[in-house]
């Protein structure tokens, strides 16, 4: 009762997934503010050692249903599960990653629990709350704090009078840690078998096949990124040459997606990719508070812009003044002669 | 046999993609006004797959409903000009600033009164990027779900295959209807306006949007009623009021900020040679590349 929850998903390699993980270190210390316990809820056909991992993470208690029924992933299965353990453990907090089956899955489960969900939190605190208007008093409450409207203002967002606090959070905005100490979780099986009804099986699945991701921006140490102010997808050749001759990858804002000048998977942001690389060059670029959520922890940011006052700048360590069609070429250029 | 209903459930969002200075009020507070209001994207693709499925089926009608103020009417008139059959219009003061489940709640109300076997809507709006909306719909109603669709592989009265598009590969699942889609932004694009519709339907009006152009007496519907579009209330939805608005929203806004950026310590150049030369040494020296 009154614990943190962390959904943890199963990828296809049968382990838990990253933004799982980081949700488990997330979880433990909101936990530990609170001082109560971290559980997990684990749904798939035979966990094997994905419960080793978990235990890493100083998890309290992981809630395991295992069935055939469970793995693939489809909503409704999964669907009744969660609501079956929610409705009896009546959790205080419940966080899910931002993938497509955390967002499929949360907000269903928010509609039945007729709690309140907040979708895509770059940040998670726990603080107080007055109401203005009855003066009432509210402890420890969960802050869901995300960039909002375009990613030009950021919202706190709470959820005073319904349990649980349910958030997503996309992968790679929460750091990975694990717990100092292994702990040894309890285990508490369920009969899935008992939860199901027929009516959660009419979806069947008939194919599936991966596809690897073509771009990798979280394992690229550098990243030469495009906004709007690029102008045009023939612009954006000048970014990929000059990622190719740093060894990086081209990354794009939102808005130079929407434009077309970029594909999707390349877009860093709020609900794009999070990004740490040693080295972001951020070209036409203004740096809405959206772009930022996904970039700012890089260990250094270079911004080419022809406006001096370009917001993106107060977070550059160096903020270069002019036209990416003029930089650009020079960066590479002077790459080539001093990097023999 | 019995038409099949397909509805779409669409949304107008101001066009945050494009915010520009004067978006923002010196208070830091977004200024809408300043936004052009369109039809949300996904939605878009949404329409198509409801028209796609009802060219298929062809003993379908494909329906569109929409909440928002009155002016969200030419979300309406968009979806006829391309090809929709007809429009509902959900607006009520008592709507306002509802979140994702209160919203969910009065859609669902109306979804109930057209007793649709098909919905389609888009997977997010650009609004809010929540994602949230369709799912929560689909579980007022008690209909399975199907989010992330990118294509339509077959529908018959019964049953509907979709291709999903997730973050590493493509799943391909078959619902028996009734059933609720969420659109993704690669599917198939939205048909062009049909010219013939659009000089159909362009008198189309609410009766709302009938008094603000003072022509609430006109003869308009009495000798076209197909061009009158439905307004339902709270009331006609028979929805409870407690669910709705600020007091049926178990999230609530605590506080909104500007961003204030701290000012980093930054080294300012200029694209001459010289400046362009120094910074790439500089990389170089600090291994940052290379």
């Amino acid at each position: 009762m009154k614990n943190v929850f962390v959904y943890c998903e199963v990828t296809e390699e049968k382990r838990i997934a990253e933004v799982s993980l980081e949700l488990l270190s997330k979880g433990r210390k909101l936990a530990e503010t609170l001082g109560v316990k971290l559980e997990a809820v684990v749904l798939t056909d035979q966990a094997g050692d994905t419960l080793e991992t978990i235990q890493e993470f100083g998890v309290d208690v992981i809630h395991l249903a295992e069935s055939v029924e469970l793995f693939p992933y489809r909503t409704l299965p999964h669907f009744r599960v969660v609501q079956a353990i929610f409705e009896k453990e009546q959790p205080e907090i419940a966080l899910f990653g931002a993938t497509s089956v955390g967002r499929d899955l949360a907000p269903r489960i928010a509609s039945v629990l007729r709690c309140g969900l907040t979708a895509d939190c770059t940040s998670l605190e726990i603080g107080d709350h007055v109401d203005t208007k009855t003066g009432k008093e509210y402890k420890n409450m969960l802050y869901q704090i995300r960039p909002a409207f375009g990613g030009n203002i950021i919202a706190t967002i709470i959820n005073p009078e319904t349990r649980p606090q349910m958030a997503t959070v996309r992968e790679g905005v929460m750091k990975l840690e694990k717990a100092d100490k292994k702990k040894v979780a309890q285990i508490k099986n369920y009969k899935v078998e008992e939860i199901l009804k027929p009516e959660d099986l009419v979806i069947t699945i008939i194919d599936r096949h991966i596809e690897p991701q073509k771009v990798n921006l979280k394992g690229a140490g550098i990243i030469v990124s495009g906004g709007y102010g690029v102008g045009s997808k023939e612009n954006f050749k000048l970014l990929y040459d000059l990622a190719a001759v740093l060894g990086g990858e081209v990354a794009a804002t939102r808005a130079a997606v929407d434009a077309g000048y970029a594909e999707h998977e390349r877009q860093v942001g709020q609900t794009g990719v999070t990004v740490r690389p040693k080295l972001y060059i951020a070209c036409g670029i203004s740096g809405a508070v959206q772009h930022r959520a996904g970039m700012d922890q890089s260990a250094k940011i270079i911004s080419i812009n022809t406006d001096p006052n370009a917001p993106i700048n107060a977070i550059a360590d160096y903020a270069v003044t002019g036209d990416l069609m003029e930089v650009l070429p020079k960066m590479i250029a002077y790459y080539k002669k001093y990097s023999k | 046999m019995e038409k099949i209903k397909i509805l779409v459930l669409a949304k107008q969002v101001p066009d945050t993609r494009n915010v520009g200075k004067d978006a923002m009020k010196d208070d830091g507070t977004v200024n809408r006004g300043a936004l052009p209001a369109i039809y949300n994207p996904d939605d878009l693709n949404a329409l198509e797959m409801a028209l796609e499925a009802k060219d298929r089926l062809g003993n379908a009608e494909v329906y569109v409903l929409t909440m928002g103020p009155t002016r969200a009417a030419e979300i309406i008139r968009e979806s006829i000009y391309r090809g929709a059959d007809e429009g509902y219009l959900l607006t009520d003061r008592k709507f306002a600033g509802s979140d994702t489940l209160a919203t969910s709640y009065a859609i669902s109300k109306a979804v109930k009164k057209i007793d649709p076997d098909l919905i389609f809507c888009g997977l997010q709006a650009i609004d809010g990027d929540t994602a949230q909306v369709g799912p929560q719909t689909a579980e007022k109603v008690d209909f399975p779900q199907i989010t992330y669709v990118e294509k339509l592989v077959e529908i018959s009265p019964t049953q509907i295959t979709l291709k999903r598009r997730l973050e590493r590969g493509v799943e391909t699942v078959v619902a028996p209807l009734p059933a609720l889609i969420t659109v993704h932004g690669s599917a198939n694009p939205c048909r062009a306006r049909n010219v013939k519709r659009v000089m159909q339907y362009k008198h189309a009006r609410t009766l709302t949007e009938l008094k603000e152009e003072n022509r609430e007496n006109s003869e308009l519907f009495k000798d076209r009623p197909y061009l009158k579009i439905e307004e339902w209330s709270v009331d006609t939805i028979q929805a409870d009021d407690t669910h709705l608005g600020l007091s049926g929203s178990p999230t609530k806004v605590k506080t909104i900020d500007s961003v204030v950026l701290a000012q980093k310590e930054n080294i300012v150049l200029t694209s001459s040679d010289a400046d362009v030369e120094e910074l790439m040494v500089d990389l170089l020296k600090s291994r940052v590349i290379g």
